[in-house]
């Protein structure tokens, strides 16, 4: 199985974590992700301005250099996933979006949103299927309590993202009991983390992350994993006292025994 | 005032007309606390005309587009879209920048991700 893969800023700089762990577990478990060349970034946010079409231009590029490869587009990123799955889903339904971005692109076969957007996650669960994870894990998690946080951007709006329950997710509870985990469900998963706000406003951020911090401390977690770097960034530099936070890639790598063999 | 609706709506692509005043986006908005004006007043002050209170709000600077709004509107509305349209209508004003690149290096620390500066600049700039 290849896959186009589009990294996104962030993974290039901040994220690596996110980026090289990922990316060694989908070796290790027999699908390959390809990098796009010459990927633009998505922006980091969906713009939802119907009068819009420039903001919504790299996304396009992005989606039809995966068509023409006849490749599945995949990201890790949950803020770029989150805003080329939904103008992927403009492009299919918004004729209007469709014609515009199209006059101006004049690529050789017009866009019309004919590739398939999937999240990592997606592939683990629909494509390799958690069981068959579960038979390659070396090094199962045993007894480690973790909590997912989803965050906002995987999930919603549903209707456009059709990840999962938008109100009681499970992809990724099915993730860590995979590795062997016990997974902790805990109410602020799927709420937000303060996003960009953290950059003119700290406090507001903090206020949130230190309640998403009590509640799965409360319901006993023991640490968080999360997909999206800016989830990641809040829950660790403005939490009071807040619990450590990694990336699922890292699990992942963990779990599989790929960390050890590059460490080697 | 009519002209101002219309741009508004435009933007936004949704109907403010379509609310029947549930609450649930202003229930479901982690931001309540840190808005003037919370989500089912954003709809409702569209629908009657005062954007220019809503323009001077700083409310639209805090909605993060989390979209809980969206996701549990049951006349799908969706207040996040309205917001947005209204920061936008501002920001699209010459010389109306929420935030500015120079201001960019102060704000950095050793983690911040690229992705909070990039998502920052397309709320907030054009």
């Amino acid at each position: 199985m290849t896959f186009s893969y589009f990294p996104g800023c962030t993974l290039k700089t901040k994220a690596q974590d996110l980026d090289r762990w990922g990316r060694a577990a989908a070796k290790a478990l027999g699908f390959e992700l390809q990098e796009l060349p010459e990927w633009q970034c998505c922006g980091a946010v969906y713009p939802l301005a119907k009068d819009e079409i420039a903001t919504k231009l790299s996304s396009v590029r992005a989606l039809a250099a995966s068509r023409d490869l006849g490749q599945e587009l995949v990201t890790l990123c949950s803020a770029c996933h989150h805003v080329i799955k939904r103008v992927n889903g403009d492009m299919q339904n918004d004729k209007d979006i469709q014609t515009k971005v199209n006059n101006y692109l004049r690529l050789e076969t017009p866009y019309t949103g004919q590739t398939s957007v999937l999240h990592y996650l997606e592939v683990l669960r629909d494509r390799v299927g958690f069981d068959e994870i579960a038979k390659r894990v070396k090094h199962p998690l045993t007894g480690r309590k973790i909590g997912a946080y989803y965050g906002c951007l995987l999930l919603r709006p549903s209707k456009e993202m059709g990840f999962d329950d938008p109100e009681n997710p499970s992809i990724i509870e099915d993730f860590l009991r995979a590795l062997g985990a016990e997974p902790v469900v805990y109410a602020m998963r799927n709420e937000y983390c303060g996003g960009y706000v953290t950059i003119e406003n700290k406090s507001y951020a903090a206020k949130q992350v230190d309640r998403i911090m009590e509640n799965a401390r409360a319901c006993g977690a023991q640490m968080l994993v999360t997909a999206c770097p800016l989830c990641l960034y809040n829950l660790s530099v403005n939490a009071t006292d807040g619990l450590p936070v990694q990336y699922f890639t890292q699990l992942l790598a963990e779990a599989l025994g790929v960390k050890e063999e590059e460490d080697a | 005032m009519n002209d101002m609706i219309q741009t508004i709506e435009r933007i936004a692509g949704v109907n403010p007309r379509k609310c029947m005043k549930c609450g649930k986006c202003s229930g479901a908005c982690p931001a309540y606390d840190e808005m003037e004006y919370h989500p089912h007043q954003f709809v409702d002050m569209v629908e009657t005309g005062r954007i220019d209170e809503l323009m001077h709000s700083k409310g639209i600077y805090t909605c993060l587009s989390c979209f809980a709004c969206v996701e549990r509107c049951p006349r799908s509305v969706e207040p996040a879209k309205i917001i947005e349209a209204v920061r936008l209508a501002v920001i699209r004003q010459q010389g109306q920048d929420h935030l500015k690149p120079e201001q960019i290096p102060g704000l950095l620390d050793e983690d911040l991700p690229q992705q909070a500066i990039t998502s920052a600049f397309r709320k907030y700039r054009k």
